[in-house]
């Protein structure tokens, strides 16, 4: 029998093929029929992952907030007070929110202005091996462990370090003696001041803001950046009208990761910058050795109502408009 | 359409750099005969672009007259887009000369051409609904937001779709969408208007009306078109003149009667309407040149005496007409017949016939 009739053959048998069989073949079935089943089937485990495991210690550790320590005898009080709320008011837990907070507005406002050339270029030019080699080059850094990084800067931004030996090279030491005689920003060497900080996390979190404005950039045709030249516009005006808009979700989607992410971490700014704490640390001294845990939970409220700040002002300035 | 937008020399344009600045009237329309130079719109002189080894653009010589629809016609990867946009300056040729109005244009970037598009894909602006997109070139000149408005609610209602400013880009159909990139282009006054393919992607029966738009919007404003296309239908019912494009070269450039009916190569007569081409060898029989010819399908007749003998291979039912294939010795030969007419059947044995000025002598034999 040739192929030919044996393809004829098996379509005059039936219009209808026999079901599979098998509890397999009676479950596609039964999906088919009902879309809904499948979906629920699905969402089910990560809805409970999320809702109860996730949503709900949250929620647990937010209820936290509103109960109160005894002074006295450092015996956690049930009784529902913002008593913890007023706390976080006093000078020196503002100067940690405060701290904290512009340290994450700084390295998100840098992250963004590092982070757009690279994505511009990785979304626009960048093809076959190159574009490949901008994926490893970007994610690379998140393979090692994030200690080990921390410790590397560490050794970097050291009086000892190579960063000041290069500038002793190049005859900048001037220059590095000069930035670490600011106040505020500088300090004994890079390692031990703000500046070092501020590095560190704009190194770490580099990648969350990257590949977020790298997928907005790339779903830019290069046809809208003509036609915005083909218009009139200088490149230029064409980055601030078409580009810049079009990326924003993106460099939003990349804030909220660089921000949130400042906000919490409490490890950077203990190993590298002045002993001053960041909210990460208060967290974790308060709910540790302080043993305060309303007040680590108050804590934890404030990058929360941030960012929930933040969404909703990105929202409104149109953030979210071009998605 | 019964207010339109007064196109040329309107005070509010985008004011082109002095280089570019040759604004002079727009002709009345048709050839001029009294010896004077013409004014080109666009001029090319042996202009290539090359992309490594592939030559997009070789060795094109070309001239747009002002006021003209002019159509670049041509398969795909033949190079027409490619000249379009050595036009506009989203490309820069390799070698050789392009002048939009008598100025040189190398080097002069695409924002500084008084030049608009209308892209294939339409490239609206996604985040801006479609007053904004409309009047984004005058934004960028700096007018005002009530004047630009203004002028991009007129330049709507130019291309009939007055009312649909705030709505986006998305919720537009495409026929919409490539009217709202019409108007977009229009609203600058631009001495040149390039349409790359623009009515590719909209179906058949809003092509057939935007065709009998454009050209009369064209006819209105007086703004040379140039229109890229890889439909031999649409080149000649919208086009003054034809370009036909292969492997980077033009074939022929002409009216489209010209290139219609006297194609000049066996390239054009059957890339342009399916003309059939006759071997030299039969040629020289008929007319003692050595040399390929054309004939239209609709030349060739079924007869029953006097003609020569053919085989019919197959027919299809155009609607109006049918179309037979025959085998006329070692070559295919198509006729189109009134559809009233009956049709020989598969492997009949038919007389075929065609008046000798029908045939048409073109490059030849090597």
């Amino acid at each position: 029998m040739t192929a030919a009739s044996s393809v004829t053959q098996t379509a005059q048998s039936s219009a209808i093929l026999p079901g599979q069989g098998g509890w397999t073949g009676s479950l596609s079935d039964k999906f088919w029929r009902n879309p809904k089943l499948l979906l629920i089937l699905m969402l089910t485990p990560p809805a409970l992952w999320l809702g109860i495991i996730y949503l709900g210690s949250l929620f647990a550790l937010l209820a936290q907030s509103f109960f109160s320590i005894d002074e006295f005898s450092g015996m956690v009080q049930y009784d529902l007070t913002l008593k913890t709320y007023g706390e976080l008011f006093r000078p020196a837990n503002l100067d940690i929110i405060i701290r904290t907070v512009s340290m994450a507005a700084i390295v998100t406002v840098a992250a963004a202005c590092v982070a757009f050339p690279i994505a511009y270029f990785a979304a626009r030019y960048a093809r076959g091996k190159w574009k490949a080699l901008f994926y490893i080059g970007v994610m690379l850094p998140l393979w090692s462990s994030y200690l080990v990084k921390v410790y590397a800067w560490k050794l970097i931004l050291a009086k000892e370090g190579i960063l000041t030996w290069i500038f002793a090279k190049l005859h900048l030491t001037w220059l590095l003696e000069a930035w670490l005689a600011i106040p505020i920003i500088g300090g004994y060497s890079l390692s031990v001041s703000y500046t070092g900080t501020f590095l560190v996390f704009l190194y770490v979190w580099l990648p969350f803001m990257v590949l977020p404005v790298q997928a907005a950039l790339e779903r830019v045709p290069g046809s809208y950046i003509e036609a915005s030249g083909d218009l009139g516009a200088t490149p230029g005006q064409t980055f601030r009208h078409v580009i810049f808009p079009l990326a924003l979700p993106g460099i939003v989607a990349g804030s909220i990761f660089t921000f949130s992410l400042t906000l919490g971490d409490y490890i950077i700014p203990q190993i590298v910058g002045s002993s001053r704490l960041f909210i990460g640390q208060a967290v974790y001294a308060q709910q540790g050795t302080a043993g305060n845990i309303p007040l680590a939970a108050a804590f934890t409220v404030v990058p929360i109502v941030i960012m929930g700040f933040y969404l909703w002002g990105a929202k409104r300035m149109g953030a979210f408009d071009a998605i | 359409m019964a207010r339109h937008v007064p196109v040329t020399n309107h005070p509010i344009g985008r004011h082109p750099p002095p280089s570019l600045a040759t604004r002079s009237p727009p002709r009345a329309g048709g050839l001029q005969t009294t010896g004077l130079p013409m004014t080109n719109a666009v001029s090319f002189s042996s202009v290539s672009r090359h992309f490594g080894t592939v030559r997009a653009v070789d060795d094109v010589d070309l001239s747009i007259a002002e006021g003209e629809f002019f159509a670049m016609l041509g398969p795909s990867g033949s190079g027409k887009t490619t000249c379009l946009r050595l036009i506009a300056g989203f490309e820069q040729p390799t070698s050789g000369h392009i002048e939009i109005f008598g100025t040189k244009v190398e080097n002069v970037p695409p924002y500084r051409r008084n030049v608009n598009t209308v892209f294939q894909d339409y490239a609206l602006f996604p985040h801006m609904n479609i007053i904004d997109n409309v009047a984004y070139g005058l934004m960028i000149q700096g007018m005002g937001k009530a004047e630009r408005h203004k002028a991009a609610n007129e330049a709507l209602e130019l291309v009939a779709l007055p009312g649909y400013g705030d709505r986006r880009p998305g919720q537009l159909s495409g026929g919409q969408r490539q009217r709202v990139a019409l108007a977009r282009a229009l609203v600058n006054k631009p001495k040149v208007l390039l349409l790359d393919e623009p009515l590719g992607a909209l179906d058949l029966k809003l092509r057939e009306q935007m065709q009998e738009e454009l050209k009369t919007l064209q006819r209105k404003l007086g703004i040379t078109f140039v229109f890229v296309t890889h439909d031999q239908g649409e080149a000649l019912s919208m086009a003054d003149r034809v370009a036909v494009f292969n492997d980077g070269k033009i074939q022929q450039v002409g009216s489209p009667q010209d290139i219609y009916q006297r194609p000049q190569s066996r390239f054009v007569a059957d890339f342009v309407g399916s003309s059939n081409v006759l071997e030299p060898g039969f040629v020289k029989q008929l007319t003692g040149k050595n040399a390929y010819a054309s004939l239209r399908p609709e030349a060739v007749r079924i007869v029953q005496s006097d003609g020569h003998a053919a085989t019919v291979t197959g027919s299809s039912y155009l609607g109006g007409t049918t179309r037979v294939g025959l085998a006329l010795g070692n070559m295919r030969i198509n006729a189109l017949i009134p559809a009233d007419q009956s049709v020989p059947e598969n492997g009949a044995s038919v007389q075929i016939s065609w008046q000798e000025n029908e045939l048409h002598l073109m490059e030849d034999a090597q």
